[in-house]
């Protein structure tokens, strides 16, 4: 009796479940077969005990932004020596509070940064770099996005890698977002195709445009899902899977965007891509880790000005984003990571502006980071030949912290060896 | 039961959906003309004619306007700055010096912009696709992409070179790729010495361009290594530096001797895993979009191994390979007609080729292809474009339609300011010789140039009612909506 019950439901839970497999994109699928089944799809797959709803926000800084004047050594002589005309002033500098942050200093344009800092949500690592460093722009940031730094920025993206690693069979749509027309090597792998886009109004087809009356049988046709006249395992049935999911992230995304956010958002370029990442996050896309870049800090010459603007930029944006976030109550869930291709020379040249350098400080920002600064301020007078600052802590070895410690995957498999963390996680809050 | 025959289709069973597969996969498609004059050719001679391109005259198709010199050998006063800058340490020396540089930086990338566009134009134009697919498939094959070498002369004398040999000697082509300046520098050869040896080259040379993982060593990689030793440019040209050649005995691929870079590549070549690892290139590209060659299977395995035995069997000649493969039953069969994925540049190009749209702007075409995942000239990296499922996603599925919907009414994606002026298409010409254009003979018109043997009876039905809503009204108007529609279709996304 009962078991001819539990027979029954079984049947028809099935037999919804095929039918719901012709219709339904596939992310919807794999919730409606999570409910009924306890042999739950995952998309990416934790370690177990690590949830998996937690993000990564990549927030790149292209064209090597001078870490010099970022993280800033005001106690030190040197640098105002090297630095005769764009160093920053002692008094305008940032100072941070307590014992860590002796002598060093933010740029004056990153008070954002420095609240973040203040309320214990960021983490600096001082020195990131890595050996026989690369000065051309597109070799080290393909090597930052390899993370193969031995073959000159070759293979796929770690953050692909890291996706290869943790995706079984069919990977879940818009598991990686790219905000821009094309992404980054950083996010391609052998299984999930990273998402980008510039803008979400081209999130969508716009053929509607041209007359009113092709929308309706557009939607007939790209929402239909999988035809019975094609085999399911087919790649005609992958296509259809594929529009049908198009058409509804479509919808997703374009709806958050028309939300209105919880924070103003400045005009800048970052400002809008961290706007749309954090209407994304609120309504629940799925995604685990989005990237986002800022153009502009290739500062050869009268740095000064355009430096600042580029601090205030980035720190005023990072700054509302997360306090966007916070105010969605999705703050707790986000770990935001900036890096840059290299940072720049000592001493400033003579157009007032500096040249391309080696090591630099990353940020990494959330409440599960162990606030502070992690690792001497690189030494100012034991440069390498060519005058550049010398590396102490292998970009690798945040990628690994992150990777193991708040992504819950391997870094070991994803960076194809082991590499030994930086304290940036609090131990309690990532475990 | 699919074939697995090599052996040629009947001339009878040669109609418009097989002569437009052959267009599809050894072309960039075609207007419902061309398809209907290889129908008329019958197999083999249509087979012929694609394949002996070299018979077909194209030089009337301009050529690249390119300055071989942007990164010319610096000239006497460069050099003297340069020495100012460096040895003697002099700021506004090196000022002038980084100015130089970044100007010559910022020419040589426009001009790659230009090569892109004149390389997509004359995918459009030529009267010999098979070549220019060719030549797409060796730069996906060895792959070198601009952000490695930055040099855009190079990059357009490597692409010649694989134009020159597109259906030559595979064997001319790995060859040619180890003098070949471009990837010299993309593979970091150019640092490659006797004493300081650099394996990128020799690994990627054996892994990549010839015989596939599995098949050598790391001895073989560092005793090849060796070999490569000394081979650099100089200028645009290749250059065999004598003092950094380890002249030395190698052991490479178990056979012993003084050898150098060429005779590397001859032992890659002789080795018996290479003519299968190119077979299974071609089938790639031309027959399915099959898994990496250690994870096929099967069917496919099998068809592979009968090709590589061809390939070796013609001594790398492609020619006789390829008419094989296009005339065989195994290449029209079912399961094989429809079941590829098209690239940006396939949809791109193929659209256009098929229904002769108007000129559209070159740099939004080449903008949309890096959108869709595809930049010529910057693969993302010397694995090359994986291909096949990897090319659609929730977002490169709008970029493909809105590409479709710019190429037939001008309408681009981020412009809602269209005027119907800027449509500037005659639609009408694909129903011309229709007897009687009845709204069922437009529709069946329609989705046998567009979707092929990929058209269902659903997708028939769904057009069919469109046209009913429309009182099945046959004007230009309501022709290019259709076109609109098949082209946003998740088959047409098939080839």
């Amino acid at each position: 009796m009962n078991n001819a019950y539990t027979r029954r439901v079984f049947l028809q839970r099935s037999l919804a479940m095929v039918s719901a497999s012709s219709t339904l994109p596939l992310f919807l699928q794999r919730s409606a077969f999570a409910v009924d089944n306890p042999f739950e799809y995952r998309a990416t797959a934790s370690r177990a005990g690590v949830p998996e709803d937690r993000i990564l926000v990549v927030v790149q800084l292209a064209g090597g932004n001078d870490g010099l004047n970022t993280v800033i050594p005001f106690g030190d002589a040197e640098y105002y020596k090297a630095r005769p005309q764009i160093g920053v002033k002692k008094d305008q500098a940032l100072k941070f509070k307590g014992k860590a942050g002796d002598g060093l200093a933010l740029h004056p344009s990153l008070a954002p940064l420095m609240e973040l800092y203040d309320e214990g949500l960021l983490s600096i690592i001082q020195g990131v770099g890595y050996p026989n460093p690369n000065r051309s722009h597109f070799k080290s940031t393909d090597i930052w996005h390899t993370a193969s730094p031995e073959s000159g920025g070759q293979g796929n993206g770690w953050i692909g890698r890291y996706f290869d690693n943790t995706c079984d069979g069919e990977p879940e749509p818009n598991l990686c977002i790219s905000i821009g027309d094309k992404a980054p090597l950083a996010t391609y792998g052998e299984k999930v195709q990273p998402v980008a886009f510039e803008d979400a109004d081209l999130f969508r087809w716009v053929g509607d445009e041209l007359h009113p009356d092709l929308a309706q049988a557009y939607q007939t046709i790209n929402r239909a899902g999988v035809s019975g006249e094609v085999d399911e395992g087919s790649t005609a049935a992958f296509l259809m899977r594929t529009a049908l999911d198009a058409q509804v992230s479509s919808d997703k995304i374009r709806a958050a965007m028309e939300q209105p956010t919880s924070v103003n958002y400045p005009g800048t370029k970052l400002a809008s891509s961290l706007k749309m990442v954090a209407s994304m996050i609120k309504a629940g896309l799925g995604t685990r880790v989005y990237y986002t870049t800022m153009g502009g800090f290739d500062t050869h010459a009268g740095q000064a000005g355009r430096h600042d603007r580029l601090m205030r930029d980035f720190a005023q944006a990072v700054g509302r984003f997360y306090q966007d976030l916070k105010n969605q109550g999705n703050d707790k869930r986000v770990c935001i990571m900036t890096f840059s291709e290299f940072g720049r020379r000592v001493k400033q040249n003579a157009s007032a502006g500096t040249d391309h350098g080696t090591a630099a400080p990353m940020f990494v920002i959330g409440d599960m980071v162990k606030p502070g600064i992690h690792g001497a301020h690189p030494s100012l007078t034991k440069l390498d030949r060519n005058g550049d600052l010398v590396f102490h802590t292998d970009f690798r070895s945040v990628y690994a912290s992150i990777i193991d410690q708040w992504m819950g995957a391997s870094s070991k498999d994803v960076l194809g060896r082991k590499f030994e963390h930086v304290p940036i996680f609090e131990a309690k809050k990532v475990g | 039961m699919a074939s697995t025959s090599l052996k040629p289709i009947a001339a009878k069973r040669f109609g418009y959906l097989e002569a437009q597969h052959l267009l599809n996969r050894a072309a960039f498609g075609g207007t419902p003309t061309q398809v209907q004059a290889l129908v008329s050719m019958g197999p083999a001679k249509a087979v012929d004619y694609l394949v002996d391109y070299e018979k077909v005259d194209d030089a009337y198709l301009p050529s690249p306007d390119a300055d071989a010199d942007i990164w010319a050998p610096p000239s006497k006063e460069e050099q003297e700055l340069r020495r100012k800058a460096y040895r003697e340490n002099k700021e506004e020396a090196r000022a002038k010096v980084q100015a130089i540089r970044q100007q010559k930086q910022g020419q040589d990338r426009r001009q790659l912009a230009k090569l892109q566009q004149w390389w997509v134009d004359r995918m459009i134009a030529t009267p010999r696709p098979l070549q220019e697919k060719l030549t797409l498939l060796w730069h996906n094959h060895f792959a070198v992409n601009y952000r490695g070498c930055e040099d855009s002369y190079l990059l357009l004398q490597q692409n010649e070179m694989f134009r020159d040999h597109a259906h030559g000697s595979f064997a001319d082509l790995a060859r040619g790729i180890v003098r070949d300046p471009a990837m010299l520098v993309f593979l970091n050869n150019d640092q490659n010495n006797k004493r300081k040896p650099n394996e990128n080259l020799a690994r990627e040379l054996m892994e990549l361009f010839t015989l596939g993982v599995g098949n050598y060593t790391e001895q073989d990689i560092k005793q090849g290594a060796r070999a490569l030793t000394g081979y650099t440019r100089r200028d645009n040209d290749f250059h065999f530096n004598k003092g950094q050649h380890d002249p030395g005995t190698k052991t490479i691929l178990g056979k012993t001797g003084k050898f150098n870079g060429d005779d590397f590549a001859e032992l890659c070549l002789a080795h018996k895993a290479c003519p299968r690892f190119v077979a299974y290139k071609l089938y790639k590209e031309f027959v399915a979009d099959v898994p990496k060659l250690q994870h096929v299977a099967g069917e496919q395995k099998r068809m592979i191994g009968r090709l590589g035995y061809m390939v070796r069997h013609h001594k790398y000649r492609l020619k006789p390979v390829l008419k094989t493969v296009f005339r065989s039953e195994h290449f029209y069969d079912d399961a094989v007609r429809g079941s590829k994925i098209k690239s940006p540049v396939e949809l791109t190009v193929g659209l256009v080729r098929t229904l002769n749209t108007p000129q559209r702007s070159g740099r939004l075409l080449t903008d949309a292809m890096r959108m869709m995942g595809q930049e010529v000239f910057n693969p993302p990296n010397v694995a090359g474009w994986p291909g096949g499922k990897s090319w659609v996603n929730t977002s490169t599925m709008f970029i493909r339609q809105n590409l479709a919907t710019y190429l037939i009414t001008g309408k681009p994606p981020f412009n809602s300011g269209w005027s119907r002026k800027q449509m500037n298409y005659d639609a009408t010409a694909l129903i011309g010789d229709l007897d009687k254009p009845t709204a069922d003979a437009v529709v069946g018109r329609l989705s046998d140039v567009l979707l092929g043997s990929a058209a269902t009876s659903q997708r028939r039905t769904q057009l069919r009612q469109f046209l009913k809503d429309h009182n099945d009204r046959v004007t230009n108007d309501t022709l290019i909506a259709l076109l609109c529609l098949i082209t946003a279709m998740p088959e047409y996304q098939l080839c």
